[in-house]
């Protein structure tokens, strides 16, 4: 069973509908007990990483989740999700997240390094480039993934991106170590591709039992 | 890099698509469900609906709409048409839309924008303008109730305007084009797109697939919107796509 933790702020329903569609059994829950019986997590997110951060805390999910995660079982954030991953945000001033991951979360610019301007939000479909190996891109080619966002992870640790897509800068776009993985896309709206992701996840999930 | 969208739209009225839909390949060429999944089949990036059903009842149709529509499709989509407030755009995006677009009711009332966008974020609202060239001004005017009433706001104002207010994206109509299938507009489109720093959407005239090359190249919009065309198969998504492809434009 994959648990899809509701702190009101995911697009529960369409994350809900993918994993229907794949077969699988879920539940939203905001309670860490019920939570914590999941073989395996997804964290969605739409919306503002300070506020997330806020209803989390609020919800006495903070510290949940990062042991959760720290017991080996699979966690997958999704959008703001996966930002929250990382250990801070610069959006409306500086907040801390979940830190579970090394970097942090940055605007963009608007501005590449030719100078040339670019749309912000990262808006549409964007190829994604395999940087590193992950269980999650398993017997996959590299395709386009829908991405909606106005911040991007900046990290130090090229290793914890596994896949990335060009848009005025390197956006990291599936991120992992050990048993924490992200998508800065939306995997539930990205056709194809999105869905084999996804089900690589729930593959996975299952292995660990 | 971020490819272009092609984005079929499609009119949805007491929860059936209407405005002749020409497709005998499906079953029920009325039901939106099957028509989507057969754009998303077709290789469509995004769709949008437009709800213009005239009662209240129609209207809560189509939040069923956007429910069945979610639970099939891995694609994103927008539903438009009779949104007027902050509780219609949580009806509609809790039901599992992922934008909503603003026409009539933003400029009536322009905050209505501010607080959609600080509810669910700026990537959830979309603001439609309806274009009309002006002599007299010599620029293009705002046009609200489905194209019948002219505003005081011109066009690049008032993207711009919307844009500062939280708009996450522009769907941008010309009038003057719209139905004449002889190319979108691309002076306004252009124009509008160099003016705000968030994605156009070009819509009104596509008649084939040179006209989206257009649009992109020279229009420099983010992504172009068809209907009749692609419904009464005078062209398909795969063959706009595999032009663009041909003409160096990147597509999915």
């Amino acid at each position: 069973m994959i648990g899809i933790i509701d702190y009101g702020m995911g697009n529960l329903f369409s994350v809900s509908c993918a994993l229907d569609r794949l077969g699988v059994e879920w539940f939203i829950s905001d309670d860490p007990e019920k939570l914590q019986n999941a073989k395996g997590l997804i964290l969605p997110g739409v919306g503002s990483f300070k506020d997330a951060m806020a209803l989390l805390d609020r919800q006495e999910l903070t510290r949940f989740i990062q042991d959760y995660a720290k017991s080996g079982k699979p966690l997958l954030g999704i959008c703001l999700g996966m930002q929250l991953l990382f250990e801070e945000s610069e959006e409306n001033g500086p907040s801390k997240g979940l830190a579970l991951l090394p970097g942090r979360v940055v605007r963009f610019s608007g501005t590449d390094r030719n100078g040339e301007s670019y749309k912000v939000p990262h808006m549409g479909w964007n190829r994604l480039k395999f940087t590193n190996r992950s269980e999650l891109q398993n017997g996959l080619e590299q395709d386009y993934v829908y991405f909606v966002h106005s911040f991007y992870v900046e990290t130090d640790d090229k290793t914890v991106i596994t896949a990335s897509a060009e848009y005025g800068v390197e956006v990291p776009a599936v991120v992992g170590r050990g048993s924490v993985y992200g998508m800065q896309f939306h995997p539930e709206k990205s056709g194809g591709m999105g869905m084999a992701l996804l089900e690589n996840y729930l593959e996975l999930v299952e292995g660990k039992v | 890099m971020l490819t272009k969208r092609i984005i079929p739209c499609l009119d949805v009225k007491e929860g059936r698509v209407v405005k002749g839909v020409q497709f005998v390949s499906l079953r029920d060429a009325g039901d939106p469900v099957e028509l989507a999944a057969f754009y998303d089949k077709e290789g469509a990036d995004e769709l949008v609906f437009l709800d213009i059903s005239a009662s209240h009842e129609g209207r809560q149709t189509m939040v069923d709409v956007v429910m069945a529509v979610a639970a099939s499709l891995a694609i994103p989509f927008t539903v438009g048409g009779g949104i007027h407030s902050l509780e219609d755009m949580k009806r509609i995006l809790r039901a599992g839309a992922d934008k909503v677009s603003l026409n009539t009711a933003a400029v009536l009332r322009p905050e209505l924008i501010n607080e959609g966008a600080g509810y669910f974020g700026s990537q959830c609202i979309v603001i439609a303008i309806d274009a009309k060239y002006d002599e007299t001004i010599g620029t293009w005017r705002v046009y609200t109730h489905g194209g019948r009433k002219p505003t005081e706001r011109d066009v690049i104002t008032w993207a711009k305007e919307a844009v500062e207010r939280g708009a996450g994206e522009i769907l941008l109509t010309s009038m003057d084009c719209d139905g004449e299938k002889s190319g979108f507009n691309v002076d306004l489109t252009k124009a509008v797109s160099e003016a705000v720093t968030v994605p156009v959407i070009a819509s009104g005239g596509a008649g084939n697939a040179m006209h989206f090359e257009d649009a992109f190249k020279e229009g420099k919009a983010d992504a172009a919107l068809a209907a009749s065309i692609f419904h009464y198969k005078e062209t398909s998504v795969k063959e706009v796509k595999s032009f663009l492809k041909q003409q160096g434009v990147v597509v999915r």
